[in-house]
């Protein structure tokens, strides 16, 4: 099917689209646009849209799954395609047509100027992000084409490392601390501190603190806490951890600002688009489009339409605040637009949904929460007045990282015998027993020896051991 | 203003089918965790007896990618219409992945593939890690089968005459002349020579035609009852396919026994039902006479392998007995397989206490108590024929 549009048109929407995204404000990076057709479009979603990545089966089976749903019709294929890289690059589809292509376009920009913008995106360094990606699949592969290593170990490495890739640190504006200066931490914190009934108190003894213990606190980087304590490890095993842990990084501020940064894409195509003044063929086809993108996913969230919903929100509250916003608020100093250019940039989605998802707007969008019960999902609470607090908490747990449980590292030499003690940071939330079987024992395959997770399960504190190539479960009294 | 637009190229579109070796490496792991879950899939009762070209829906378990996740107690929020009210059922169990926001539950992970009967077969029987069944010489029969290139000759007949080879000679010979003779330029016909041809040559080959028949007996008596047919039927089955993997010609013979034994057809093996009691040496001298009058053990290999619950009258026992030991003489490997399910609730006599006495070497006792016994039994049974050769 031949393309209908040229290059050309392209690039003088483009530069249409982008005096508009410049003039209402936004800051995206340099862009290119590379036109690729479905298949490759469904490798570049499997790849995470990287040019170049390191080969893992996984991969494949994702493709598989993608293109089956695709050609079944079961889903349809993203309009866009766009990385978190300076320059940053996005695909478009040959076959879509010309309004897609402007659509995308702006959309786009949209997220580029969030990429640039928001804070949890600041670790990222996305001007090295395509040569990191490739400097990566270079070094994997070196390893798979050398003999003395090859593909069955370097695979299970790696199929170990996957499954534990999002057990690191998630707020990565915080610096993480050095060996040093946990030390330091350390002694600081075993001072008594100053009393200022000195007179009448007695003095608190000096207890010194226990240097020797591995880690010095918990450690939430498991790969790369593996990485550093495991001494039985190569260099090239130590190097695939590494690997792994740089990549996840890379995309959790994205799993982090998934609503926010899709609304606010979403915000801005809808806005350019407004100003173009699009032929009237065109403007028909972005009606239907955009409300394609952004109706309610029925029984689920889809984060295009909760995102710009409160987007337009916090801009309409700022601009028209009730006496009500007033009194919560304060007198308004900013102008919606302000604000909303503030809110990009400051928060991530669990607290730009904690601070800005109002009750009013609960109840719009008619959010609901459901629990599994006996294999059926049901609805066990609606958005009324006893309960649509619960639904929002229940929401900002599902979103971003709030998904992967916190597990962190507490003894590196459990029971004097280099047992690797973890603990489950238990919020209410069970773990899913064969997931953690099976990913302990991951764990104990990059260990070399055995695990030991406290956890707790159906209301016990229980510990979970992998020893011996099976998983027992203890309960604790 | 620096947007770069870089067009669609098909050339690079073609080459860049960048998931190929990744695809290629996760179907691998597919095949590897079909031949895992084998001895469950087997015991499915959909496999048995069914159509060879059938496609079976494999569900796969292996290729799950784990990870920490929450379990089951953890509320989700989804987005309604106004007319949403506690207790609605919106959705069946884990919700399927697209619905949810990518990620974040384990979902069902657990998706099918397509594989077909045969091919489910064969990577079973690699699994096996297949006794080589060398079949002894005289048991095989030689067959002139195909004609094979073997070199080239200057004699030979105008079909197989190589064109190329022999203008390419005659360029040899044209070009040999020129040099002999430098001065003589003058233009002539140059034609060919009987020597500038060149035939192919072929030589026949002979085929070892290999011949098998697995003879099924089954107790068809009142006591055995469906479920204990149905544990013998996919015993033969496997049997039956796992001969077939290994002999070009494969022929099935089914003796169908009580007190007295009959040659049946498979239909009527599998789902006629007698009643009364059971001799079953009936059955194998039935079995005995059938190889003897059609597939002599100078021409066939073969199989006989007998099911039975275990209920014998005792006064037929030696003569059983008899009978058995004369199979065994006649039969590559001769294996009777006591199917006493769990729960069938009474433990009558049991024959394979009593055919220890048998003391052939290709003869294979084993005991299926459940449908996943089938492939370990199976296993074990080849196992004799394994051990056998490698004695040899």
């Amino acid at each position: 099917m031949p393309a209908s549009f040229t290059l050309e048109e392209l690039a003088s929407w483009n530069e249409r689209i982008f005096a508009v995204a410049r003039e209402v404000g936004l800051e995206p990076y340099p862009q290119e646009f590379e036109v690729c057709d479905h298949e490759q479009m469904l490798a570049y979603m499997v790849y995470s849209g990287m040019p170049s990545h390191y080969p893992h089966w996984s991969y494949g089976k994702s493709f598989e799954k993608l293109k089956t749903l695709y050609d079944y019709g079961v889903t349809g294929l993203p309009y866009e395609m766009v990385i978190n890289s300076n320059p940053s690059i996005a695909y478009l589809m040959r076959d879509n047509s010309l309004l897609l292509q402007v659509l995308t376009i702006a959309h786009v920009y949209g997220h580029s100027d969030f990429f640039k913008n928001n804070f949890t995106f600041k670790s990222t360094r996305a001007e090295y992000t395509v040569e990191t990606f490739k400097a990566h699949a270079n070094r994997v592969r070196m390893y798979i084409e050398d003999p003395s290593i090859g593909l069955e170990k370097v695979e299970r490495i790696l199929d170990a490392a996957h499954a534990l890739s999002l057990q690191c640190r998630r707020n990565l504006a915080i610096r993480k601390q050095t060996q040093e200066e946990e030390l330091e931490r350390r002694l600081e914190e075993s001072k008594p501190s100053a009393d200022p009934f000195r007179a009448i108190h007695r003095r608190k003894e000096y207890v010194a603190p226990d240097l020797n213990r591995v880690p010095l606190y918990p450690e939430e980087d498991l790969l790369l806490f593996i990485r550093d304590h495991n001494q039985h490890f190569s260099d090239w095993e130590k190097d695939l951890l590494t690997i792994v842990h740089e990549e996840a990084q890379y995309f959790i501020p994205q799993m982090e600002t998934k609503i926010m940064n899709e609304g606010w894409a979403s915000f801005w195509h809808k806005r350019i688009l407004d100003t173009l003044e699009l032929p009237q063929g065109m403007q028909i086809e972005f009606m239907v489009r955009h409300n394609q993108v952004l109706s309610p996913a029925r029984g689920a969230i889809n984060p295009y339409h909760l995102g710009i919903k409160v987007w337009e929100d916090i801009e309409h509250r700022w601009d028209h605040p009730t006496p009500d916003d007033e009194r919560e608020f304060g007198p308004r100093t900013k102008t919606g637009r302000e604000k909303i250019f503030e809110v990009r940039e400051v928060e991530r989605d669990a607290s730009f949904l904690r601070r800005y998802l109002t009750e009013e707007l609960i109840r719009e969008l008619n959010l609901f929460e459901y629990q599994s019960r006996g294999g059926d999902q049901v609805v066990s609470r609606v958005a009324d007045d006893d309960n649509w607090r619960a639904i929002k908490e229940t929401l900002i747990r599902n979103v971003g990282t709030g998904t992967v449980p916190v597990i962190k590292v507490e003894n590196a030499d459990y029971n004097n015998n280099r047992v690797l003690f973890l603990q489950h940071h238990h919020d209410g939330r069970d773990l899913h027993l064969e997931y953690a079987e099976k990913t302990l024992q991951y764990l104990h395959h990059l260990w070399g020896r055995d695990v030991v997770m406290g956890t707790e399960i159906n209301g016990k504190k229980s510990l979970l051991s992998f020893s011996e190539g099976k998983l027992s479960i203890k309960p604790l009294h | 203003m620096d947007t770069i637009f870089r067009s669609y190229d098909p050339a690079s579109a073609q080459r860049s089918d960048r998931s190929a070796g990744d695809r290629l490496r996760h179907r691998e792991k597919v095949h590897e965790a079909i031949r895992h879950n084998i001895a469950d899939i087997i015991a499915e009762e959909s496999i048995i007896g069914k159509d060879r070209d059938r496609v079976i829906k494999v569900p796969i378990r292996g290729v799950k990618e784990y990870r920490f996740v929450y379990g089951e107690n953890v509320p989700g929020v989804g987005q309604g219409g106004p007319g949403t009210q506690p207790g609605q059922v919106i959705g069946k169990g884990e919700a399927d992945g697209d619905a949810q926001q990518a990620g974040d539950r384990p979902g069902i992970d657990y998706y099918e593939t397509d594989v077909s009967l045969e091919e489910l077969i064969d990577m079973m029987f690699e699994d096996l890690e297949l006794p080589n069944l060398e079949r002894k010489h005289l048991r095989q029969i030689e067959v002139e089968q195909l004609f094979r290139r073997k070199g080239y000759r200057k004699k030979g007949i105008r079909i197989r005459l190589d064109k190329r080879r022999t203008a390419i000679s005659r360029v040899k010979r044209k070009k040999a002349v020129q040099r002999a003779d430098a001065f003589a330029l003058r233009p002539q016909r140059f034609p060919f020579h009987n020597d500038d041809l060149i035939y192919r040559h072929t030589v026949t080959e002979i085929r070892r035609e290999s011949n098998a028949v697995v003879v099924c007996i089954m107790d068809t008596s009142g006591s055995m009852d469906t479920m204990k047919r149905y544990l013998a039927r996919s015993f033969f089955f496997l049997l039956y396919r796992f001969v077939c993997t290994k002999y070009q010609n494969v022929e099935i013979v089914f003796v169908a026994h009580h007190t007295e034994a009959t040659e049946v057809s498979e239909d009527e093996f599998f789902h006629k039902g007698e009643s009364g009691g059971t001799f079953i040496s009936s059955g194998y001298r039935k079995a005995l006479e059938i190889i003897d009058r059609r597939y002599h053990p100078s021409l066939w290999n073969v199989y006989v392998f007998h099911c039975s619950d275990g209920d014998n009258f005792e006064s037929d026992n030696p003569a059983a007995l008899q009978a058995a030991k004369e199979l065994a003489e006649v039969a590559n490997l001769f294996g009777y397989g006591e199917i006493k399910p769990l729960g069938s609730g009474y433990y009558g006599s049991s024959m394979i206490q009593f055919f220890s006495q048998l003391e052939a070497e290709n003869f294979q006792t084993v005991q299926i108590q459940r449908k996943e016994d089938i492939w370990p039994s199976f296993k074990g049974f080849l196992s004799r024929e394994r051990a056998r050769e490698d004695a040899a």
